[in-house]
C-alpha cells in the first residue's frame, strides 16, 4: 500500500474576549499542489487532536480550517486498490464516521471555516460542525463520489439533505457529480445554504474567528430556512432518471445515494450513517468503484505526463502553419491561435476556401467574446495574427505546420513534398489524419524525421484526446516538440505507433463490426443498441454511428479492412447505407428509417442472440483487439488504451476506460488467459 | 486660482501586534504585504464613513523594498486590500522614520490642498529582511573617512552616544528600560491597546493561530537581569538587548483627512497636525537626531518644550532617549515621556514605528482631553531625526 501522506490536525488556542477558542488546522505539510486528504493516519490525528482540546477543559469553541488555499479534498484514494473485502471497506466507513462524530459530539461550539478546495470527505467533515463559514475564494466544492462510483459515505449523504433539503443534496451529490463531476464555488455553496456566512478571502479567517466570538457572545444569530421536503419523491425520481441517462444502471452508486437522501428526513443521524456504511462496504471493493479509482488516478497523474516521450527541450513554436482551410483546418487554426497566441498562417488552394475558413475563425472568436470567454478588445488583435494565403512561400518561417487536407494518401504526399521545399530546416510537419499511414506519407520526403501524426477528435475544441503518432523515422526532437505543443494547446496526448486507425478508432470500429454482424444475423437494431449500451458505454452503438457519420465510419473501416481483412470484413449493409447517403439507421423520429429496414439484408432464418450473448460478442472482440494492439506495440501499456478511451471516446470512469472492465468481467482471461492488469 | 491651504487631521491609527523577527516568531511565516493589508482593512472597517473611492493615495514605507516589501508596496497593498483600482499608492523610505515620513508627507499633501484622504503607514518584516539586506554602501564612505565604520551599525552608534554623554551610565539606561517595561505592562493591563493593536491570524508550523499581542514585552524584567546581559557591540560596553528595542515584524498605519473631507463625510478627527521637521546629525551618533528635529518643529509650530503635554519618543536605544531628555532638561520622572511604554517593550519594526507613535498619541489624547500638544519623535540610521507635533482636537 502506498504510504499515506498524513493530514495532521493541528491545534492552537486563542484566548479571545469571548472565551477560549481552539483553532484546528488540517495540514499535510505540503503546499497546495498536494492537498489535504484523509486516510487512517488523518483519522487518528483527528482523534488525538480532539483529545487534546477536550483535555484543555476550558475551550468554549473550536474553529476547523485548512492550510493555505486548501480545506480538504476527501478520502485518500491511493489506497483503494488494496481494499479487496467488504469487511475492510466497512471498517473504513465506520472509522470515518466515528472520528468525524467526535466533532459533532464535542461539548463546545464547533465552526468549520471552509477556506479553500473542499471535496468529498473534505466537505463532509464540515457538516459535523454546528456552523460553517465559507470563503468567496473557494473555487471547487463538491461531492465527486458518485462520479467515481461511491456515495458520500462519511456523513455527506445523510447530513447534506438534513441541512439543506433534498433538492440541494441531490443537486450536489447526484446531478453535479454525474454532470462530469461539476464543482460549485464558495458563493454558490453559501447561496445553497451549505454555509452560514460568506467572507472574502483577504481576511476570511479573521472574520471567521470574529464570527465564532460573536456566537459565543450571543451577538451573532444564524437563521436557516427550513428544508422543503414536500416534493422529495418527485425530486428523487428526477435524480433517478438522470442516473439512468448517465450510468444506465451500470454503476450502482447514484441509486444508493438517492435511496439514503430520500429517507434522510425521517431517520436519525446514526441510522443514516449505518446506511452509508453499508453502501461503502458494498461499493468500495466493487468493480465499478475500483475501476473509478483507477480512472481517477490515470486522468489525474498518468495523463499529465505522457509515457514514452524522450527527455529534452522542445523547439520554440513562434509561428504556426495550417494547410487546408476546411472545417478541420479552421478548427485547428482557432485552437492554436487561442492557446499559443502566435501568428497562424492558413493556406488553401482557392481564395473562396480561405475566405470561408477566415469567416469561421472570426465568427467563433466573436461568439466566444460574446460569451465572455475572451476580451472583446483582443478579437481584432487575434484576427490580425491569422494570415490567410494561397502561397506556400508564406509558410517559410513557420515552426510548426499541420496539414488538414483531404484524407487521401496521394494528396497528403503531394502537399508534404511541396511544403518541404519552402519551409525552414527545423520546421515540424504534422499531419492530421485519422487512419492513413504516417510512414508512407513521409516515405518520399527528404527529411522524414520531422514528420509526425496529430490525430484530433471532433469537435476539436471539446474533445480532450490527441493521438500523437510516431513514424519509424520521427526524431526525438520532433517528438519532444510535438508533445510540448500538445500540452500547450491543452490536449491529453498519448504516444501511438504508426498503425492502421491508431487507437480509439480501431477499437470503436472493431466493436462496430461486431455490432453490425449481430444485426446482419437477424437481431433488431434496438435490441442490439440496448444490449451494448448496457455495458456502460456513453451511447448506444448506432447512435454513435449517426454522430460520427456512416461515411466516416466506413472510410476508417476500409483502412482497417485492408490491414486486417479477417477481422474487419465490412458489412454490405453499411456500404449500402453510405451509398444511399443516410445519416444513420434511425430516422428523425427515433424509429428505424423505413428505407433502411427495407434494404438491410438479414440472415434468413434469423439467428437471434440474447442481450448477454451480444455483450459477450462485443466484449470478446474488444478484448481481442486490445491485446493485439498491445502485442503490436501500438501503445506501450493498457493504461494508454484506457486514457484514450476515456478522453477520446467518453468511456466512463466506472469502466476504467476499457481494459479494467474487460479484466473485471473476465474477458481478458477468457480470451488470452491473462489479465491486462495482473493486480486486478 | 490661488492655492488654498487646509488643516490635516488624523482620523484613526492602528497596527498589527509586533512579533519577534525569528522563523518561529508569530509572523515568521506571514508576508509583510499581508500585514499591511490587514492594517488597511482594519482602518477601513473601523471607519466605514471614509469613502474608499475618495482615497487620494496609499503611502507605505519599508526600509528594505524587495521581496514581500517590494514592487511598490503602497500600490500592491491597495490592490490586495480590495481598495478601488482608482486609489494610487507608492513606497517610501527613510529607514526607521519611513512610516513617520509617510504620515508627514501625507499631511503636507493635505495641507497643500493636493489631497483630502490619505492612508499612510510603515511596515518592516525584519525576519524576512534583516537590517541592511541587499545594501551596497559606497566604498567612499570609508575610504574617504566620510563616516566611521561604526556608523552603519546601530548598536555601535548607541555606544558612540554614550561616549559623547559620559555622564549617562549603563545603570541609568537599564533603569530607564525597566521603567519602560513597567509602563507597558500597566498600559496593557489597563486595556490601553485594545483599539491600537488589531489581532491577526497568522500561519505557523502549528497551523493557523491568532496573533493578538506583542511578543516582545518582558514585564518580568529586573535590574539584576538587565545587569547580567551581554554588551554585544563593545567589550565592556553599555548597550545591551535589554536597553535596546530589538528586531521585530510589524505594520502600522493611519488615515489622514483634510478639514473638507472631515466635514463632507462626517469623520471624527482625533488630532490636528501642527508641524513637523526632519533634521540631520552625524551618522556615528544618529541617536541625536530627535534633538534638532524637535527644536526645529517646536520653532515652526511656535510653541515651547513646556507646552508639550505628552511625548512619544521611539526608544531605539535607552541612551538616545536619556540624551534627549538631558538636552531639553527634562526630568527622569517626567510622566510626559512615553506614558504607555516604548519600543524597548513593544519592539521596533523599523518603518512601522513612526505610525505606532501616532497611534499612541491619538489614543492618549482621546483618553485625556487635558492633553493639548503632543510630540512624536524618532532617530534614524545614517544620522537623522524626525518630529511631528499634534494638537488634540478634544482639548
Amino acid at each position: 500500500m502506498p504510504e499515506e501522506l498524513v493530514t495532521h490536525f493541528k491545534d492552537t488556542y486563542y484566548d479571545s474576549p469571548a472565551g477560549k477558542i481552539a483553532i484546528v488546522t488540517m495540514d499535510n505539510g505540503e503546499d497546495y499542489k498536494k492537498p489535504n486528504s484523509f486516510g487512517f493516519g488523518a483519522m487518528q490525528s483527528l482523534n488525538e487532536c480532539m483529545d487534546r482540546i477536550e483535555a484543555q477543559g476550558d475551550v468554549k469553541a473550536m474553529l476547523l480550517t485548512g492550510k493555505v488555499f486548501i480545506f480538504a479534498v476527501g478520502a485518500d484514494l491511493t489506497g483503494v486498490p488494496d481494499i479487496k473485502t467488504r469487511e475492510q471497506a466497512l471498517e473504513i466507513a465506520q472509522n470515518g464516521h466515528k472520528a468525524f462524530k467526535r466533532i459533532m459530539d464535542a461539548p463546545f461550539l464547533t465552526v468549520a471555516a471552509i477556506n479553500g478546495a473542499s471535496l468529498g470527505g473534505g466537505f463532509e467533515i464540515s457538516l459535523y460542525c454546528d456552523y460553517r463559514t465559507i470563503s468567496t475564494g473557494v473555487g471547487v466544492l463538491g461531492f465527486p463520489e458518485c462520479f467515481l462510483g461511491l456515495v458520500p459515505g462519511w456523513g455527506g449523504t445523510t447530513l447534506t439533505p438534513k441541512l439543506a433539503g433534498p433538492e440541494k443534496a441531490l443537486q450536489l451529490i447526484i446531478h453535479n457529480a454525474l454532470n462530469n463531476n461539476k464543482m460549485i464555488n464558495g458563493k454558490k455553496a453559501f447561496e445553497m445554504g451549505l454555509a452560514d456566512r460568506l467572507y472574502e478571502p483577504v481576511d476570511f479567517l479573521d472574520k471567521s474567528i470574529q464570527f465564532v466570538e460573536g456566537l459565543l457572545a450571543g451577538k451573532e444569530k444564524v437563521e436557516r430556512p427550513k428544508p422543503d421536503w414536500s416534493n422529495v419523491d418527485a425530486l428523487c425520481d428526477q435524480a433517478k432518471a438522470v442516473a439512468d441517462s448517465k450510468v444506465h444502471g451500470v454503476s450502482p452508486a447514484p441509486y444508493r445515494a438517492i435511496e439514503i437522501i430520500k429517507k434522510a428526513k425521517d431517520i436519525t443521524v446514526d441510522e443514516g450513517f449505518a446506511m452509508e456504511d453499508e453502501a461503502l462496504a458494498d461499493l468500495i471493493p466493487s468493480p465499478t468503484m475500483q475501476a473509478g479509482a483507477y480512472s481517477f488516478d490515470l486522468t489525474q497523474r498518468r495523463a499529465k505526463r505522457p509515457v514514452g516521450v524522450p527527455e529534452g527541450a522542445p523547439l520554440p513554436i513562434q509561428k504556426v502553419g495550417i494547410l487546408g482551410a476546411g472545417l478541420m483546418g479552421s478548427q485547428l487554426a482557432l485552437l492554436f491561435l487561442r492557446r499559443l497566441s502566435v501568428p497562424v498562417v492558413i493556406k488553401d488552394i482557392k481564395q473562396e476556401f480561405v475566405d470561408k475558413g477566415m469567416s469561421y475563425i472570426s465568427g467563433e472568436l466573436n461568439r466566444q467574446a460574446e460569451k465572455g470567454r475572451i476580451d472583446p478588445g483582443r478579437v481584432p488583435w487575434m484576427l490580425n495574427l491569422v494570415e490567410p494565403t494561397l502561397d506556400y512561400a508564406d509558410m517559410a518561417d513557420c515552426d510548426f505546420i499541420i496539414e488538414a487536407v483531404l484524407e487521401e494518401m496521394p494528396i497528403k504526399k503531394k502537399v508534404l513534398a511541396e511544403l518541404e521545399n519552402v519551409v525552414k530546416e527545423t520546421a515540424i510537419l504534422a499531419t492530421n489524419t485519422s487512419s492513413l499511414s504516417i510512414n508512407e506519407m513521409a516515405s518520399d520526403l527528404k527529411h522524414p524525421e520531422r514528420v509526425i501524426g496529430f490525430h484530433f477528435f471532433n469537435p476539436v475544441a471539446v474533445m480532450p484526446l490527441l493521438e500523437i503518432i510516431k513514424a519509424d523515422k520521427t526524431s526525438d526532437q520532433t517528438l519532444i516538440t510535438a508533445f510540448s505543443a500538445g500540452k500547450n494547446i491543452r490536449k491529453k496526448a498519448i504516444l501511438v505507433k504508426d498503425a492502421p486507425a491508431f487507437v480509439v478508432n480501431r477499437l470503436l470500429i472493431r466493436s462496430m463490426m461486431e455490432t453490425l454482424k449481430l444485426v446482419d444475423e437477424g437481431n433488431d437494431f434496438q435490441e442490439v443498441d440496448q444490449a451494448i449500451f448496457a455495458l456502460g458505454t456513453p451511447m448506444p452503438p448506432f447512435m454513435l454511428m449517426s454522430l460520427v457519420g456512416p461515411a466516416i465510419a466506413l472510410h476508417t473501416a476500409e483502412t482497417l479492412e485492408v490491414a486486417f481483412p479477417d477481422r474487419f470484413q465490412i458489412s454490405d449493409n453499411l456500404k449500402e447505407l453510405v451509398a444511399r447517403k443516410k445519416p444513420g439507421v434511425y430516422g428523425p423520429d427515433g424509429q428505424i428509417d423505413p428505407e433502411v429496414k427495407e434494404f438491410w439484408k438479414q440472415a434468413d432464418p434469423p439467428k437471434k442472440s440474447t442481450p448477454e450473448e451480444m455483450r459477450e460478442r462485443v466484449s470478446v472482440a474488444l478484448t481481442d483487439e486490445a491485446w493485439r494492439m498491445l502485442d503490436e506495440g501500438v501503445v506501450g501499456a493498457p493504461e494508454e488504451l484506457d486514457i484514450a478511451m476515456i478522453f477520446g471516446a467518453g468511456y466512463p470512469f466506472y469502466m476504467g476506460g476499457l481494459t479494467k472492465y474487460l479484466d473485471y468481467a473476465g474477458y481478458s482471461e477468457k480470451v488470452k488467459g491473462k489479465k491486462f492488469h495482473p493486480e486486478t | 486660482m490661488a492655492r488654498e491651504l487646509q488643516e490635516c487631521y488624523l482620523i484613526d491609527a492602528c497596527r498589527t501586534p509586533f512579533g519577534r523577527a525569528r522563523p518561529d516568531g508569530i509572523f515568521g511565516m506571514t508576508r509583510a504585504d499581508d500585514m499591511v493589508v490587514h492594517v488597511i482593512r482594519a482602518l477601513m472597517e473601523r471607519n466605514p464613513e471614509v469613502p474608499k473611492e475618495k482615497i487620494d493615495d496609499n503611502l507605505w514605507a519599508a526600509t528594505t523594498q524587495m521581496g514581500d516589501q517590494g514592487l511598490t508596496i503602497g500600490r500592491t497593498t491597495a490592490i490586495l486590500a480590495g481598495l478601488p483600482e482608482t486609489v494610487p499608492g507608492c513606497a517610501l523610505d527613510r529607514m526607521c522614520a519611513g512610516g513617520m515620513t509617510s504620515i508627514a508627507l501625507g499631511g503636507s499633501c493635505i495641507q497643500a490642498g493636493d489631497a483630502d484622504l490619505i492612508i499612510a503607514g510603515g511596515v518592516e518584516h525584519m525576519g524576512h529582511h534583516p537590517m541592511g539586506q541587499g545594501a551596497d554602501p559606497n566604498p567612499r564612505f570609508i575610504a574617504e573617512k566620510i563616516v566611521d565604520t561604526s556608523a552603519l551599525n546601530m548598536g555601535m552608534t548607541a555606544e558612540n552616544l554614550h561616549d559623547m554623554y559620559p555622564n549617562i551610565t549603563k545603570e541609568e539606561c537599564d533603569e530607564y528600560a525597566l521603567e519602560c517595561q513597567k509602563k507597558a505592562k500597566n498600559a496593557l493591563d489597563a486595556g490601553k491597546f485594545e483599539k491600537i493593536i488589531v489581532p491577526m491570524t497568522a500561519w505557523s508550523a502549528n497551523g493557523w493561530r491568532v496573533a493578538a499581542q506583542d511578543e516582545q514585552p518582558r514585564p518580568e524584567t529586573t535590574m539584576e537581569g538587565l545587569k547580567s546581559l551581554r554588551t554585544p557591540f563593545r567589550v565592556k560596553g553599555r548597550v545591551t538587548a535589554g536597553n535596546s528595542s530589538g528586531l521585530n515584524d510589524g505594520a502600522a498605519g493611519a488615515i489622514l483627512a483634510s478639514e473638507k473631507a472631515v466635514k463632507e463625510f462626517g469623520l471624527k478627527p482625533r488630532m490636528r497636525l501642527l508641524n513637523y521637521a526632519f533634521a540631520g546629525v552625524k551618522a556615528e551618533v544618529m541617536g541625536l537626531g530627535p534633538i534638532p528635529a524637535t527644536k526645529k518643529a517646536l520653532e515652526r509650530a511656535g510653541i515651547k518644550m513646556d507646552d508639550l503635554d505628552v511625548m512619544e519618543i521611539n526608544e531605539a536605544f535607552a541612551v538616545q532617549v536619556v540624551a534627549f531628555m538631558q538636552e531639553f532638561g527634562i526630568d527622569k520622572s517626567d510622566a510626559r515621556i512615553n506614558p504607555w511604554g516604548g519600543a524597548i517593550a513593544f519592539g521596533h519594526p523599523l518603518a512601522s514605528s513612526g505610525p505606532r507613535l501616532m497611534a499612541h498619541l491619538a489614543y492618549e489624547f482621546e483618553e485625556n482631553p487635558k492633553l493639548k500638544y503632543g510630540l512624536a519623535s524618532m532617530c534614524v540610521g545614517l544620522g537623522q531625526g524626525g518630529s511631528l507635533i499634534w494638537e488634540n482636537v478634544k482639548s
